[in-house]
């Protein structure tokens, strides 16, 4: 099953500039360690050294925050678009 | 786009891993997704400031311009700043306090402490080249952003939460912008301005792809309050935590004045935060030990501190753990009890932003976290006029009479 990830502009030279990709995966953890596998540098980016997603990444599945949801383990439907979005702004 | 040098800022740096990078629109780290400050160097500062120099500057902000990341000459101002710091003993009685000062940041020209951040976000995003100012907001940054940007002449485009008070939403459409009412929280508002400068990366949204120096800003509230207790820093602070940037930047400001030598004594100011508790993951954060902060839906009065999943809430834990604080949290009911017990006490109208912090600080008063032998500056940062539905149950006429004195007498019989 393929989502559409978007991919923020601090991130998009480890992509070829690319600001979506198709990858495949089953929860919104395989999809984005999916990533990593196509674009490598993405996985030290997003994720510490518990393999938890880093304090300042937030991931939006359908506009809506995963960590709302079921995390990494939140599973994805074909076509659902999942955003990678700096979490520092606002305020 | 072309840069002009600021003097005394050096880098901009992440404050995650340290990596430095150059002073342009950048606001986090690529390699870690950490936020990024601007680094001073401060042996230059302190070489060519002294509390004589800052005496000798303008009554803004602007006076403080060596630890600013903008330049003075030619600053976007409405004159921001300089607003009083006032000794607060009628209300301090009531609290069993002893030297208490409110700094009464409701006489901003838009009537919010955001008009210090704009004024350096927008100062500095000139200087960046950008001719469109931008935002998400929940109704203070809205009317500040479009202020400024009317006076400086840039384009304003303002995205704020559909539900927003109405006083908030018209005193940004009046400066004639774009306003965009979202059909969500301020969390999707900002999500979606996160993913829009992406698409607009020629747009200055001062609070995202200019944060790193709008942030900065709110150091002049501890900069402004140690000038006018004599270039001293108080013992105690109270501020209010919405994404918690201006507690975080409170806290630096004390330490940046005795690193350029402008205090004689090194700070140890305790910092403590105040939150409503219809939206309080920080402070249940502070009650849990916890070090992660879980975002939450926010559901109080207090709008104007309605964030959700604070960017900066880490930070702001973290200066009040390390400096002794507390976070605490206030009821919708007892955020209307510190709007009109500091009305009251000491004649100023706060919003519910200012209610949940003197709330707060009555209720860490009477939990004895802020002490009668300390000197206590509470920070007041938006104008009651903004928010009048907050109160308009609690307050109205004692009495409606006809014009005469027999009226009068008949409803009030006795001495007021």
């Amino acid at each position: 099953m393929a989502v559409t990830v978007r991919i923020p502009t601090q991130l998009r030279q480890l992509a070829a500039g690319a600001g979506e990709l198709a990858i495949d995966g089953s929860t919104v953890g395989e999809v984005l360690k999916g990533l990593d596998a196509a674009h490598p540098g993405f996985g030290e980016r997003l994720f510490d050294e518990a393999g938890q997603l880093r304090r300042f990444v937030n991931v939006f599945l359908a506009e809506e925050d995963v960590r709302f949801l079921e995390g990494l383990d939140t599973p994805v439907t074909d076509g659902q678009t999942l955003s990678i979005v700096p979490a520092v702004a606002g305020g | 786009m072309s840069i002009s040098a600021v003097p005394f800022v050096d880098a901009l740096r992440c404050r995650e891993c340290g990596h430095r990078f150059p002073v342009e629109a950048l606001h986090v780290c690529d390699r870690c997704f950490g936020p990024l400050e601007v680094s001073y160097d401060y042996e230059a500062v302190r070489a060519n400031v002294s509390r004589a120099s800052i005496a000798a500057g303008p009554q803004t902000i602007w006076r403080y311009a060596a630890l600013l990341p903008a330049n003075a000459a030619g600053a976007v101002s409405l004159g921001a700043g300089c607003t009083p710091l006032v000794r607060a003993d009628r209300l301090a009685a009531e609290l069993g306090l002893g030297e208490l000062w409110v700094k009464n940041d409701t006489v901003n020209p838009t009537g919010s402490f955001k008009d210090r951040v704009v004024s350096v976000a927008l100062s500095k995003a000139r200087e960046l080249g950008f001719k469109v100012a931008a935002c998400p907001s929940t109704g203070n940054l809205a009317n500040s952003v479009a202020a400024h940007a009317a006076s400086a002449g840039m384009r304003s485009v303002v995205f704020i939460p559909a539900d927003l008070e109405p006083a908030k939403i018209a005193a940004t459409a009046v400066y004639g912008g774009t306003l965009v009412a979202v059909d969500g929280t301020y969390d999707d508002v900002n999500r979606l301005c996160a993913e829009l400068t992406d698409d607009h990366p020629d747009w200055a949204f001062v609070n995202v792809n200019v944060r790193t120096y709008y942030a900065e800003g709110s150091k002049t509230l501890a900069f402004e309050t140690a000038e006018q207790l004599g270039w001293v820093a108080p013992d105690h602070v109270v501020a209010p935590v919405a994404s918690g940037s201006q507690l975080t930047k409170i806290a630096k400001g004390f330490r940046e004045l005795y690193e350029v030598g402008l205090l004689d004594e090194a700070p140890a100011v305790r910092v403590s935060g105040a939150q409503a508790a219809g939206c309080s993951p920080v402070a249940t954060a502070f009650a849990a030990g916890a070090d992660a902060i879980r975002p939450v839906r926010p559901d109080t009065i207090a709008k104007s501190l309605a964030i959700g999943n604070p960017a900066d809430g880490w930070y702001a834990l973290d200066e009040v753990r390390r400096s002794g604080g507390a976070v605490e949290s206030v009821t919708d009911d007892e955020i209307r009890d510190g709007i009109t017990l500091l009305a009251r006490t000491e004649g100023i109208f706060a919003e519910t932003a200012g209610g949940v912090t003197i709330a707060t600080l009555a209720k860490l008063a009477a939990a004895g976290v802020v002490r009668r032998d300390e000197r206590v500056v509470a920070y007041v940062t938006g104008n009651g006029l903004k928010t009048l539905d907050a109160i308009a149950d609690r307050v109205a006429p004692t009495a409606t009479i006809e014009p005469t004195r027999a009226a009068f007498a008949a409803a009030f019989p006795a001495e007021l």
